[in-house]
């Protein structure tokens, strides 16, 4: 079989199982939906949380953000690893104890206030529709690229199979796929890997490869040898970086708190039985993300030497046959600026911004012809960072299984985490929206009719997103955890760890911290982007590191209106004392 | 709840409350060096010297932070449990 027929082959397997579980889990009642009935088992929520996290960014974009990057993509592996001690330590057990179904229904009861409730409602919202929006493109861009079907219409697949399992399954429908999108997700991330790092350095354990020596007889490692050949094109070594301490500082601290802070995360840890077992399923979580997010630097840099050494100085017309697959899906652009046929890899845009491709036009030498303006650098070749783990296989010359096998994980990723992200937007629809605010009276059973219509409206207009995309995927996302941060992970920790915070100090802070990481973002990225370069960021930090310094502004003010406002009420202080001990954590309660 | 614990409970629990935020800070001290410390702010320095051919600032950012922090919260949830046990005030 060819692998255009396997790829059909592991997708639809995969997408039948997950309908499978989808029909088996249906549920019947508002627990089920929202937090599975709480009874699910700490490992097995690692898992699904692990799926819920590694998004299409994660699986598509990571490496090869990272193999760009070099050290400056360490923002990210500590970033959204990090996260997950702020988590397990100073979150999920707490909210576990809690036992009530959502984020902004913490907020909400903690501080006594419907508009508490409604800022985290709004904050949540926004957060995941940004996020999701990216999962529902990467969804477009794996059917382009290997079901050979149009972006949209592979958007509209995606958005059936999450229908399926989220409005039928709720968090029970999701929790069990996300498990099973996890196997098949890890299964395809690493295989390949394996492959390149044995093919690259002869060690089959791709975190050992890169730090190995490249199997060339040259003696050098992979590392060694990335940075000599970088420096000797002109670029910077790829173990230093190019972003300033501050700044990889600054992205990386905002990564960090804002995963901590996204509602789809957070809710996975009030599914399980007991607060004791959010601490260890947290660790749990991050153990099946570590084995994605350690194999990724090496894929990162073992793409990137490839690329080096497979296109750089090499005859179009000699170049290997996936470089022509992603020109022709306009990922790939080659402008032959010195007439020489070859093509020359260096520093800098090839030409201003992305391919725009002159119709079906071919130059001289077959390649596809642009009308983008040449721009004076030596660089020839635009390449889309998103394709390296794609084009990994390829690359590679790995057989057709495996490549059908990274399609169907590619897919797995954006569906876990879009279902996800649907599942808590839904849940804030119908339970602290309507339920809690709007319409009190509603039964349990009027309340899950909305939740699923509201799943259903919310994977609509996730499809919308991913049919008329924003920018590209890692860069949406960079914009959600920023948010996060600055707002619902301040209000949640303050809400924990102070027993004194009160509604007036806790609101006034998320505001802040919204408005002005939201400013800064929309500034920078979409009113003046051309100003968007360090010498004019607030103390040197970039817009996908402002997060950071909105948590600050969110504490400061907290702290601030809190000390000249009234004290909460004993009976909030007492709740407090009471979610701070694990005793008496019972099953989410019907209320 | 809360209101109707004895005072000695109440104790129970607030000596319960500060062994855990000593846990804490001790990890979370660990969590900032390994990353923030080792990985950006000390990363030049620390390239100096290798590990299983990796500068070694490099290796704490790209992998050797992940694997503190897996360790970290495995510790928290093995020693919590038995804070919980200790103080009576386990689930």
């Amino acid at each position: 079989m060819d692998a255009q027929n396997l790829t059909y082959l592991f997708v639809g397997v995969s997408f039948a199982l997950y309908i499978g579980i989808a029909i088996w889990s249906r549920v019947a009642n508002t627990s089920e939906f929202y937090v599975a009935g709480t009874g699910v088992h700490p490992v097995l929520n690692g898992m699904a949380t692990a799926a819920d996290w590694m998004s299409a960014a994660s699986f598509i974009s990571m490496a090869g953000l990272i193999a760009f990057l070099g050290y400056d993509g360490s923002v990210y592996l500590m970033g959204w690893t990090g996260g997950y001690v702020l988590l397990a330590l100073l979150l999920a057990p707490y909210l576990r104890k809690y036992g009530k179904f959502t984020v902004p229904e913490f907020i909400g009861d903690r501080y006594y206030s419907d508009a508490a409730r409604l800022v985290a409602v709004l904050c949540l919202i926004f957060i995941s529709f940004t996020y999701v929006a990216g999962q529902m493109r990467g969804v477009g861009i794996v059917f382009s690229r290997f079901l050979e079907v149009e972006v949209d219409l592979g958007v509209i697949i995606g958005m059936a199979i999450v229908f399926m399992y989220a409005v039928l399954g709720g968090m029970k429908g999701i929790t069990y796929t996300q498990v099973a999108q996890y196997c098949v997700m890890i299964f395809a991330y690493t295989v390949p890997a394996i492959f390149i790092s044995l093919l690259i350095t002869g060690n089959p354990v791709p975190q050992l490869g890169l730090g190995a020596e490249v199997a060339d007889g040259s003696g050098l490692t992979v590392l060694e040898k990335l940075d000599s050949a970088l420096i000797e094109l002109g670029f910077t070594a790829y173990t230093d970086g190019t972003k300033s301490t501050i700044d990889v500082f600054a992205i990386t601290a905002a990564l960090m708190v804002g995963t901590a802070g996204l509602p789809h995360v957070l809710v996975r840890f009030f599914t399980v039985p007991k607060a004791s077992d959010a601490r260890i399923s947290a660790g749990w979580a991050l153990v099946f993300i570590a084995i994605l997010y350690t194999t990724a630097p090496a894929v990162g840099a073992f793409a990137r030497l490839n690329f080096i050494s497979e296109v750089n100085e090499t005859e179009y017309t000699e170049t290997p046959q996936w470089f022509k697959n992603w020109e022709d899906l306009g990922l790939i652009a080659w402008q032959d600026k010195n007439g020489d046929g070859a093509v020359q890899y260096r520093p800098g845009a090839p030409f201003d911004g992305k391919p725009a491709f002159d119709g079906d036009k071919r130059g001289e030498h077959g390649e596809r012809l642009l009308v983008n303006p040449t721009t004076d650098t030596a660089n020839e070749v635009y390449v889309d960072r998103d394709i390296m783990v794609l084009a990994n296989p390829e690359i590679a010359k790995l057989p057709g299984w495996v490549i059908a096998l990274v399609a169907a994980g590619g897919l797995a990723a954006a569906l876990s985490t879009a279902a996800g992200l649907l599942l808590v937007i839904s849940t804030a629809v119908s339970h602290d929206l309507l339920k809690k605010t709007l319409m009190k009276h509603i039964s349990d059973q009027q309340e899950l009719r909305a939740a699923r219509i509201a799943a259903a409206v919310a994977i609509g207009v996730a499809g919308l997103l991913g049919i008329y995309p924003v920018a590209f995927v890692a860069q949406v996302v960079a914009f959600a955890f920023g948010l996060a941060a600055a707002s619902l992970f301040p209000a949640i920790l303050m809400g924990i760890f102070s027993k004194k915070m009160n509604k007036e100090g806790a609101m006034a802070g998320m505001l802040t911290g919204l408005v002005f990481t939201f400013g800064y973002i929309v500034y920078f990225k979409f009113i003046s982007p051309e100003l968007n370069t360090a010498e004019h960021w607030l103390f040197g930090i970039s817009p996908e590191g402002i997060g950071m310094v909105g948590m600050m502004l969110n504490f400061a003010v907290a702290f601030t209106v809190d000390r000249f406002t009234p004290a909460p009420p004993e009976d909030i202080q007492h709740l407090v004392e009471d979610i701070r001990v694990p005793i008496g954590a019972a099953g989410a309660q019907d209320h | 709840m809360a209101e109707n614990t004895p005072i000695g409970e109440r104790e129970n629990r607030q000596a319960y409350w500060r062994a855990n935020l000593r846990l804490l800070a001790v990890l979370l001290t660990i969590w900032f060096v390994v990353s923030f410390g080792f990985g950006i702010l000390l990363e030049d320095w620390l390239n100096q010297l290798h590990l299983f051919g990796f500068k070694l600032g490099f290796w704490f950012a790209q992998q050797g932070s992940i694997f503190t922090f897996v360790v970290l919260i495995f510790v928290y949830a093995f020693r919590m449990r038995t804070l919980d046990r200790q103080f009576g005030v386990g689930d």
